[in-house]
């Protein structure tokens, strides 16, 4: 058992995973994590650097993947916006990196040191043209651990940028939590001579050979055929491409895909919940079934992609669907597109976790 | 000999997708050139560029792991290249405006931190691959298509620039100066620690149509009378200093 913060729990589940590069600057409320790496990596033969921006942390990461290590930063909202070019580099070279964006109260500079849930949609939309990720939301210490280790396993089988989608109140909450003794640890794929950008294999995902290791790679973030060969004014080139990054996740969303139900057997009111928001809405679906309302309630702890069969599926016995976040209705309006039930957000954006008292008041405005 | 450089560019990679009279197909020879002299092994060599004219010298021409990343960023790319793997040979290949402009943050970093990166600046101070806009390297007065009354600015010296911020290598030639440049990334590719050469390239296109030099040897001609060493420069007046671009190894 270990007493951590959740961002030291991150760092630690980046370790397990074999991350062994590190890349960052400094921001608000993610810091912590960067410091606990730059004492770690040391530990374990790895390499810390920080950088004198953020698109040059995630430039840098991006280069040392391509040397063959596991590489990761972390960032809050600021810091986030200035990696969004890369993380479309990142995409379209397919190129495993991990992102922990530790949430905070935005836009812009906003509320630094406060808790917000803002991000999910520039996560999934945040650089220009068509391209998918990974987007988890871990609700505790633990999942700050698993999360992030699952997130290199996810970047690196799919060869995708991964981002853990923290907030600032589970970044900076300890609890107890534990590392286990043998995790499952997933590593890019290798094929000697095989092409690094184009496949015929099920799942989509191109082997992938580190620079040094004779394969003379050629990468780049202009359009490419299969071995990297820039052809810019090639359409039917540019197009296969493009749909075989969205395709190589969309057809594996089953894999990558992960939520928790609560009470859904019984229930015909329902609440969809993610990350810290979903600890409130938890303690709001008790205490109202103890009242005798037929509550349930849907975690998502994968955002991206968007859980669409889950929540149709939850949404089968429900009339009605609360969503509680700290934003204004990102992932509600996502709710609205994947199901016909009324939709009833539950929006806060002024630093602070929602309260269960706030949910328990609009359940009950809805009964 | 013509062909006898071939064995460092990608097989199916035939010419340059240089303009006629550009400077960069001279400087792509240049640095084969020096490597070849120093035979060295390609397949331990990560060729890291930018975006713009000059990130096409490398990428995908050699032979080696070539890293196209994006404007502005490749000493970020490389510093994590470099740092994850020291024995690999890595050496970045970038323009004036992709370097010292939109990257200018990473340049100083990347040589306060002396990390062992191999750098070569192509300077045709202007930004070519998008129409001829001014650059942070246009000379005061220049007409580019942004600046058609004459830049008011004064450009940076990349030199003084990356030195002042910590480079351990620094040398400036134009590609009319082929024997001095060839030693010259001979010496980068040998130094340890953060290497810059700023390499002298004329953009016919975008700049010397516009600035009285239309055709390709006008700025040829222009590079070979101006580009003179630092021991010539001693006895020149001031205003005639002022006329001349000063070359020559500054660090080493």
């Amino acid at each position: 058992m270990h007493y951590f913060s959740g961002n030291e729990a991150a760092a630690e589940g980046a370790l397990s995973a074999g991350c062994r590069f590190y890349g960052g600057y400094p921001i608000t409320p993610s810091s912590e994590l960067m410091e606990r790496m730059a004492a770690r990596l040391r530990e374990v033969g790895g390499v810390f650097i920080q950088m004198e921006d953020e698109i040059g942390s995630i430039s840098a990461v991006l280069g040392a993947s391509w040397a063959g290590r596991k590489a990761m930063t972390a960032t809050s909202g600021p810091g986030f916006s200035l990696m969004q070019e890369a993380i479309g580099y990142a995409a379209f070279t397919e190129t495993p990196c991990v992102i922990v964006d530790v949430q905070r109260a935005g836009p812009c500079t906003g509320q630094a040191t406060r808790v917000g849930s803002g991000d999910l949609m520039q996560a999934k939309w945040g650089s220009h043209g068509d391209y998918q990720v990974i987007a988890l939301s871990p609700w505790s210490v633990q999942e700050m651990y698993d999360f992030t280790l699952r997130a290199f396993n996810l970047s690196e089988r799919f060869r995708v940028p991964t981002f853990v989608m923290a907030e600032e109140a589970v970044g900076h909450l300890r609890e107890n939590m534990s590392v286990p003794a043998e995790v499952e640890v997933w590593d890019r794929k290798k094929k000697k001579g095989a092409a690094p950008f184009g496949t015929e294999e099920e799942d989509g995902v191109p082997p992938m050979p580190a620079f040094g290791e004779g394969e003379r790679l050629a990468v780049t973030g202009s359009t490419h055929d299969d071995f990297g060969y820039r052809k810019t004014d090639d359409g039917k080139v540019h197009a296969r491409l493009v749909e075989r990054i969205n395709a190589k996740i969309l057809k594996n969303r089953n894999t990558i895909v992960e939520t928790e139900s609560y009470f859904l057997e019984d229930s015909d009111i329902g609440i969809l919940a993610y990350g810290f928001t979903a600890r409130s809405s938890l303690y709001a679906v008790k205490s109202l079934r103890k009242e005798g309302m037929k509550v349930g309630m849907l975690r998502l702890k994968t955002i991206w992609p968007f859980p669409v069969d889950a929540i149709r599926s939850a949404a089968q016995r429900w009339k009605k669907i609360v969503v509680p976040e700290m934003n204004q209705g990102q992932i509600a309006g996502e709710v609205r597109k994947a199901c016909l039930c009324d939709v009833f957000p539950v929006m806060q954006t002024d630093g602070e976790i929602i309260h269960p008292e706030k949910i328990i008041g609009e359940m009950k405005r809805l009964a | 000999m013509v062909r006898a450089l071939e064995q460092y560019l990608r097989p199916g990679v035939k010419g340059t997708p240089f303009c006629p009279g550009c400077g960069h197909g001279i400087l792509m020879n240049h640095i084969l050139r020096a490597i070849d002299e120093l035979k060295m092994d390609m397949t331990r060599m990560v060729f890291v560029s930018g975006i713009g004219c000059a990130a096409w010298i490398p990428s995908p021409h050699f032979d080696g792991d070539t890293l196209h990343t994006l404007h502005g960023r490749a000493l970020a790319f490389a510093t994590g290249t470099k740092l994850s793997n020291p024995d690999l040979c890595v050496v970045v290949v970038s323009g004036d405006g992709d370097l010292s402009s939109i990257g200018g943050n990473h340049l100083i970093h990347a040589a306060r931190r002396n990390i062992d990166l191999k750098v070569i600046c192509a300077n045709n101070m202007v930004y070519g691959m998008t129409g001829g806009q001014v650059a942070s390297t246009t000379p005061r007065g220049a007409k580019t298509a942004t600046t058609g009354e004459g830049n008011p600015y004064r450009p940076f010296d990349l030199c003084k620039l990356v030195e002042a911020a910590g480079a351990g290598y620094v040398a400036r030639f134009a590609v009319t100066q082929p024997m001095a440049l060839i030693n010259a990334v001979k010496k980068a590719l040998q130094h340890e620690g953060f290497s810059f050469i700023e390499a002298l390239s004329p953009c016919p296109t975008q700049y010397g149509r516009r600035n009285r030099q239309d055709r390709p040897e006008d700025m040829i001609q222009d590079l070979i009378r101006r580009c003179i060493l630092e021991e010539e420069a001693e006895g020149l007046t001031e205003e005639e200093r002022a006329e001349k671009i000063i070359t020559g190894e500054f660090l080493s």
